[in-house]
């Protein structure tokens, strides 16, 4: 059990995103106090995992904040926050960071995305030089000496073990669409595919 | 005209010019005939729009005297991307530069598919490497004001993505839109699997007996799955209409026939309608017309209420309908009857409508 790699199409080669997910964390608050801290070490993406239905929202949120990297038109601070709040269909951010990131006493389970990406040199030089350095194996020593969690491997599976519908269809107004009522009931399957459509669509729309 | 007479121009100002279509007609010709390539650019170069455009216009057609009307340019581009999408992309990669987008790795290297009158389409894949996409480009234009331009290619594209997620929403069977970037003038939606509904009935008319006599006699048992389809095309559409939105550009080439997932409830329905037409053969050339009906390309789509622009987007179905499928024509009526059944009440005030715009044609301002 190691950090991940994610590929993802269409990102430029010298980005990479790391993920790892966290099971049963014990200490969101501290980790959220970092947060808010603007400790330069814990520059990294919370979110929590209980708002994920799979893989493919996820990429969807994560190529969403690599896009607005790669053009210059970052909302927050860093691309780590751009990517929390790039899962969410609207553009209030601090409401984004409540619903997709840390919520002390609530969160559980936590998905964790670094991005390492060459920073221009005008940029703060100290920062830099150490974001530099950074290998997926340093990245993964952090991870776990800061997080009481149980590492899992971050399939489609395992997320949707955790995903909270009734969250999922309040946030991205899911609730008595057309679109999904008119597929049956039975079929499950269906229904979450389409909504995870509906969901892609929301991130991919927000701000037109 | 704005340009400086005797002045040679650069090739793309050329669009600017009342010749438009036409010219961007000899530049795709372009790479189908590469032995007229050079011909065109010099008259291109010698191109004087001050003096006598019309001259130059016939040149240019002259270039390729085979020139097919507009409609039937669309179904070349399109039958020849089927059948040889890595010959077209191999001449047209040095055509036309890739959008930045598409520079950034990818597991599959971009297929162009396409070519529009505004962007370009191309085939890739979004997220991972498992998830087919359709990227819709739309280039700069260098004919227009940059700031212009940059405008309208981004209003264009927003409300493009806008409208599909609304159908999305109401349940209209359209592509869902993965990520967008309208600034940089590019939309990615789900890949369709299957073919344009054009291709499939035409496939499905091929195979019926050419016999005048045999065809009259085939066509109360083989006409069924035909007719069903029609149904299909007109529930769609009505469905499309009913969420507020009017396509602008409705054929048969706009639409995709989805093959049916082997997991859903749907499948069982179109087995079961299947299932009286009899031997075997039928049922397989049956088979050619399930799936569902997917309306796609909404660069001209618009947001409106009204019976008029309702019954236009029917009329110009109608009308491309007769001309590519002029042996099933008599079948409209069915679309239009099922549009109406789907539609309810309104329908029978759009089709009233339809009725008026047949007399006259789709621009109600040529009354007068």
């Amino acid at each position: 059990m190691a950090l991940e790699t994610l590929q993802i199409e269409h990102v430029p080669s010298d980005h990479h995103v790391y993920a790892a997910l966290f099971r049963h964390v014990q200490n969101v608050d501290f980790l959220q106090a970092q947060l808010i801290g603007k400790n330069p070490e814990f520059e990294y993406a919370f979110i929590d995992a209980s708002v994920l239905i799979s893989r493919t929202h996820l990429f969807a949120a994560i190529f969403r904040a690599l896009n607005t990297l790669t053009e210059g038109t970052l909302q927050t601070p860093n691309v780590h926050s751009d990517i929390v709040i790039g899962l969410s269909p609207t553009n209030n951010i601090s409401e984004s960071y409540r619903r997709y990131g840390l919520t002390p006493s609530k969160t559980r389970d936590v998905l964790v995305i670094k991005i390492v990406y060459p920073k221009l040199s005008c940029e703060n030089s100290t920062i830099s030089s150490s974001e530099q350095q950074q290998t997926p194996e340093s990245i993964w020593q952090h991870l776990t000496a800061h997080i009481q969690g149980t590492p899992t491997p971050l399939t489609d599976e395992e997320l949707a073990k955790s995903t909270d519908w009734a969250k999922v269809r309040k946030y991205y107004k899911l609730n008595g669409v057309p679109g999904v009522e008119r597929i049956d009931k039975v079929d499950e399957a269906g229904r979450r595919r389409e909504m995870e459509g509906l969901v892609v669509s929301g991130i991919a729309l927000r701000g037109l | 005209m704005p340009f400086p007479a005797n002045v040679p121009l650069h090739p793309s100002q050329l669009q600017t010019t009342e010749a438009n279509g036409k010219q961007k007609f000899a530049k795709i010709n372009n790479h189908h005939h590469n032995s007229t390539r050079n011909h065109i650019t010099d008259s291109d170069r010698t191109f004087k729009p001050a003096q006598n455009p019309e001259n130059t216009i016939t040149k240019l057609m002259d270039t390729s005297p085979q020139s097919p009307p507009t409609k039937k340019r669309k179904m070349a581009t399109d039958t020849i991307a089927a059948a040889a999408p890595a010959a077209i992309e191999d001449q047209q990669e040095h055509q036309f530069p890739l959008p930045t987008i598409l520079t950034h790795p990818s597991a599959t290297p971009p297929i162009l598919i396409t070519q529009g009158a505004e962007g370009r389409l191309y085939k890739t894949t979004f997220f991972s490497p498992n998830i087919p996409c359709a990227l819709k480009y739309r280039p700069p234009k260098p004919y227009r004001h940059p700031i212009l331009d940059a405008r309208l290619t981004k209003a264009r594209l927003a409300f493009e993505a806008k409208v599909l997620e609304r159908c999305r929403r109401e349940g209209v069977p359209v592509p869902a839109v993965y990520a967008q970037n309208a600034a940089a003038g590019w939309i990615a939606v789900e890949w369709i699997e299957g073919a344009p509904v054009r291709v499939k009935i035409n496939e499905w008319l091929g195979q019926r007996p050419r016999n005048e006599e045999e065809e009259k006699e085939a066509d109360a048992k083989e006409k069924g799955p035909l007719v069903e389809l029609m149904k299909r095309i007109g529930a769609a559409i009505a469905g499309l209409h009913r969420t507020g939105v009017v396509h602008g550009d409705l054929t048969t080439s706009n639409m995709m026939l989805r093959p049916p997932a082997k997991s859903t409830t749907d499948q069982g329905k179109e087995t079961n309608g299947v299932n009286g037409v009899g031997s075997e053969e039928a049922q397989e050339k049956a088979k050619l017309l399930e799936g569902d009906v997917v309306i796609i390309d909404f660069g001209l789509a618009n947001q409106s209420q009204s019976d008029e622009d309702r019954a236009t987007d029917l009329y110009v179905l109608e009308r491309a309908f007769a001309s590519t499928h002029p042996r099933a024509e008599n079948l409209f009526e069915h679309l239009l009857e099922s549009y109406k059944q789907t539609f309810g009440k309104k329908g029978v005030s759009v089709l009233h409508k339809l009725e008026d715009v047949r007399m006259r044609g789709r621009k109600r301002s040529m009354i007068g």
